[in-house]
């Protein structure tokens, strides 16, 4: 076998990386290196420093430190059972790629992830080192997410905390018999144990000593995970509810949604589609109503039968039109609960909206000043100078649903 | 009418100068004209005089949000971004709260133009394309790069270079004004045209990962342009690749689902089966555990589903006290020991303070899953039905089984029913030992019971007789003990 090139292991490893959507570099603590002693910074908001034409941000250097692994999950292109072709990073060029991408201002950091290679144990450590690397010898202070492994041991659990702001354990499939099915090396109770585990790790950091001084802290911008959508037969509100699960016990920052993807050399078990990206976005904006809206899993599909979320209407406005009689709300008097609930209204203009009625009457001509979205909203408010008609009209979601298209014969 | 010429290095600090004397001399918005520079003329040539020295007034305050969405705004190009400024400034003296209310058109303007301000900043700490200018190995390393931004936002976001790239030289060039970072300090010179700069090989290796990166399954072209416009394409060196990447996408997606799945590589199922051996080796603890890997296993009830683990009991076999309580909590559940959250605790206080070694008894839960209802991003607690208490009942009755202590401590009516089929009349049957199956249950209330209570004395009351309760328990347990011994 010939020797590969730097550029070549970078194709092969970030090509096998791509499939992790999750590239945020917000939250935990600021850093900046002002000092001259370091290079980098983390402001607490990230930022994207380019997209990529699948309307995907790029933030981080996402790249397995390896592709070559020992298990084999049918839905991914580096199981042990794919003809992909493998590649291997030294963490030296792991760490030159960070600094040197960093630097040209390409990045925000670095997402490592890896293959199992050896046993779950070997692989963790190979990758804290890395990272270890990076923030003491090179004195990086950017953003760092690192990919953990279930099984690893604690104790590497915690040296991976130790030095990045983000980790991430994959619950790949909503459901356990998914992910026996598809995933037969992972075990969906070890992979919830670990996300257990960071919380604890987690919390426990939070803690002043006795003597009032705060403990190094513990991946300061949380644990995160995601969910291959469209692979299994699981539905939208079993989906949901997965997440409901995460985000209440593991106190996670983000779940992410993945539309089962085409992957090269595909396995024989899960035979490919069209990635359900409608599907997706829904689940997106489900997961949004259900962190800041105050919207409970259950109640954004009760009203569907199979379970499934509406792909021509948004989740809010499906929502709205199966509760009218809660409609039109009366934009001066609701409080702040209701007020979230109304379609084209987001946080920001509620925070506004209440802001401003300390003062005086919200009139119709205020609301798009304060960003609020008319078209969705004026059926479902009133206030003075607008009045919301025809809530009980049969053609009212007619009015939003896109207009039906004619079958294509080809 | 007055004029007033502010600088282009410092616009921010100027202004607020100029308007804080301004509106000590009580100077009208309409009869002052703003401008930056030299470059921005008035059109009108409108006759008119410079500011009257008027010290600054003292003991001036404005809302936190308007300083803060002033300071964004003025480095807006609106012409008229330092008149509408100093307009609401004039306005707040009479209408102190102006500015929260957002439906005002004035208030509207300057948030907008702040929002308009801020993208552009962001996008500039985002597609700024630093290429390497210097020697590698030097003690700084050098860059350059080349910019456009759409407002006059250099100054106000190099701050961010300068936090950011502390160990090395900089130089962000745009048409509106340089910044230059050097020796750990940032200063300001004239704009320039295009300078050129030479090339950096790094770009290759970004065009790489950007075109790997890229899922050609799922094509999203507005979403991309949405959030990087196409005007900043030009001065990002990965750009180039895009018209290629797309025009492949479809061909490429099309290929991956009509490619016929492949044999398995030869290494593949040796692989598989060592490490089917190496998992199951390190995930059942084996021997004396036996009980726990069963126990992690269980379905007897649906219970599990949303549980992280079963929590099994947790202290020596020959104890002679057994503690049973109602099920995990939140805490429980994510550590997998029982009686580590705030209930434990205070059971942890009552043991100590009645002279029990919390090492030396056994504590178990009549339930071994957490049952609960998410609420945001906390788990409420919800007590278990009978139903989930019997069937859990194999569980308790093997550890007592097992374990086979003088004395067994119910807490509360849930620990009562999975111990003797009946949880009816706690009270009542409080501080009494009963017989079942054979082994003595002594009973008492669930410590959770004393957290609810609010007040302060009733709690201290509660608080007391619990420990009573406990002192009474260690002692029968001690008395039976030595029964069974001299029997």
């Amino acid at each position: 076998m010939s020797r590969l090139t730097l550029q070549q292991k970078l194709a092969i490893l970030s090509d096998a990386a791509k499939y992790d959507a999750s590239c945020a570099s917000s939250g935990g603590q600021k850093r900046d290196s002002k000092d001259g002693k370091g290079i980098g910074s983390t402001t607490g908001s990230g930022i994207c420093h380019a997209y990529a034409p699948d309307g995907r941000c790029i933030s981080l250097l996402k790249i397995l430190m390896t592709n070559f692994c020992i298990y084999d999950c049918a839905y991914c292109v580096n199981r042990v059972s794919s003809n992909v072709e493998r590649a291997r990073f030294t963490p030296e060029e792991v760490v030159e790629l960070t600094l040197e991408f960093y630097r040209r201002n390409y990045i925000e950091g670095l997402f490592l992830s890896s293959g199992i290679i050896r046993s779950p144990d070997d692989t963790m450590a190979d990758m804290v080192r890395i990272v270890r690397s990076l923030r003491e010898e090179h004195a990086f202070r950017g953003y760092v997410h690192l990919k953990t492994i279930p099984d690893a041991s604690p104790h590497l659990i915690e040296e991976a905390g130790k030095y990045a702001d983000r980790l991430s354990i994959n619950i790949e499939l909503p459901t356990d018999s998914a992910v026996k099915t598809y995933a037969p090396e992972k075990d969906p109770s070890q992979i919830r144990r670990a996300m257990a585990d960071v919380r604890v790790l987690k919390e426990a950091r939070k803690e002043k000593t006795y003597r009032g001084r705060r403990a190094p802290r513990f991946a300061p911008a949380g644990q995160s995970t995601q969910m291959i959508v469209g692979a299994d037969g699981a539905n939208d509100a079993t989906i949901l509810r997965t997440s409901t699960r995460l985000y209440s016990g593991y106190r996670l920052k983000r779940v992410y949604y993945s539309a089962f993807s085409p992957i090269p050399d595909a396995s024989a078990t899960l035979p490919l589609i069209q990635p359900p990206l409608m599907r997706e976005h829904r689940l997106y904006q489900a997961d949004w109503l259900m962190r800041f809206y105050g919207f409970d899993a259950k109640e954004i599909t009760a009203a569907r039968s199979d379970g499934n979320l509406d792909l021509e209407l948004d989740p809010k406005l499906a929502w709205a039109l199966e509760n009218r009689a809660l409609f039109p709300v009366d934009v001066n008097r609701a409080d702040r609960d209701m007020l979230l609930r109304v379609p084209g209204f987001g946080t920001r203009t509620v925070g506004r909206l209440l802001a401003t009625r300390r003062h005086r009457t919200v009139r119709w001509e205020d609301l798009t000043r304060m960003g609020a979205n008319l078209k969705s909203a004026r059926s479902f408010i009133s206030l003075p100078g607008w009045q919301a008609k025809g809530l009980d009209a049969a053609d009212l979601r007619a009015r939003f649903a896109p207009p039906p298209e004619q079958l294509a014969l080809f | 009418m007055f004029r007033i010429t502010l600088p282009e290095i410092g616009t921010f600090d100027a202004w607020r100068d100029a308007a804080r004397r301004a509106l000590a001399a009580s100077i009208p918005p309409e009869t002052v004209i703003w401008q930056r520079g030299a470059g921005e003329v008035d059109l009108f040539g409108t006759e008119s005089a410079a500011l009257p020295d008027v010290a600054a007034q003292a003991g001036f305050t404005v809302p936190k949000t308007y300083l803060s969405t002033v300071k964004l705004a003025l480095w807006h190009r609106d012409p008229e971004r330092f008149s509408r400024a100093y307009a609401v400034l004039w306005d707040l003296q009479s209408t102190p709260r102006l500015f929260e209310d957002c439906g005002d058109p004035r208030v509207a303007k300057l948030n907008a133009l702040a929002k308009e301000v801020g993208r552009d900043k962001h996008k500039m700490t985002a597609f700024v394309r630093f290429r390497d200018i210097g020697d590698r190995t030097a003690p700084r390393r050098r860059f350059a790069a080349w910019f456009e931004p759409s407002h006059h936002i250099v100054e106000p976001t190099a701050p961010f270079f300068a936090k950011r790239f502390g160990d090395m030289d900089w130089t962000i060039f745009t048409p509106d004004l340089t910044a230059v970072f050097e020796g750990g300090k940032v200063r300001f010179e004239p704009g320039v045209e295009k300078p050129p700069l030479p090339e950096d090989a790094t770009e290759e290796l970004w065009g790489t990962y950007f075109r790997n990166i890229f899922n050609p399954a799922r094509v999203k072209l507005k979403a991309m342009q949405a959030e990087m416009p196409k005007k900043y394409w030009k001065n990002m060196p990965e750009t180039a690749h895009l018209p290629e990447m797309i025009a492949g996408a479809r061909a490429r997606a099309a290929e991956m689902q009509a490619a016929a799945p492949t044999l398995p590589p030869l290494r593949a199922e040796k692989v598989t089966a060592r490490v089917s051996d190496m998992l199951g080796a390190a995930r059942a603890s084996g021997g004396e555990e036996r009980m726990t890997d069963a126990l992690a296993s269980c379905r007897r009830c649906p219970l599990w589903q949303d549980a992280t683990q079963a929590v099994p009991g947790e202290g020596p076999l020959d104890a002679r006290l057994m503690f049973v309580g109602e099920q995990p909590g939140d805490r429980e559940d994510l550590e997998g020991r029982p009686f580590v959250g705030p209930a434990g605790q205070l059971l942890d206080r009552a043991l100590e303070a009645t002279g029990i070694v919390r090492s030396e008894v056994y504590l178990t839960n009549a339930v071994k899953h957490f049952k609960f209802v998410p609420r945001g991003k906390r788990r409420l607690h919800q007590s278990p039905n009978r139903d989930e208490i019997d069937h859990c009942r194999w569980w308790l009755d093997l550890e007592r089984e097992r374990v086979r202590p003088a004395l067994i401590v119910a807490l509360g009516a849930t620990a009562l029913r999975g111990l003797t089929g009946n949880g009816d009349g706690l009270l009542k049957r409080r501080g009494k030992v009963e017989m079942s199956g054979g082994q003595p249950i002594f009973v008492t209330v669930h410590p959770s019971y004393l957290l609810r209570l609010r007040d302060a004395e009733q709690r201290q009351r509660e608080e007391r007789a619990f420990h009573a309760d406990l002192k009474a328990a260690a002692e029968i347990a001690a008395r039976m003990a030595t029964q069974s011994a001299t029997v």
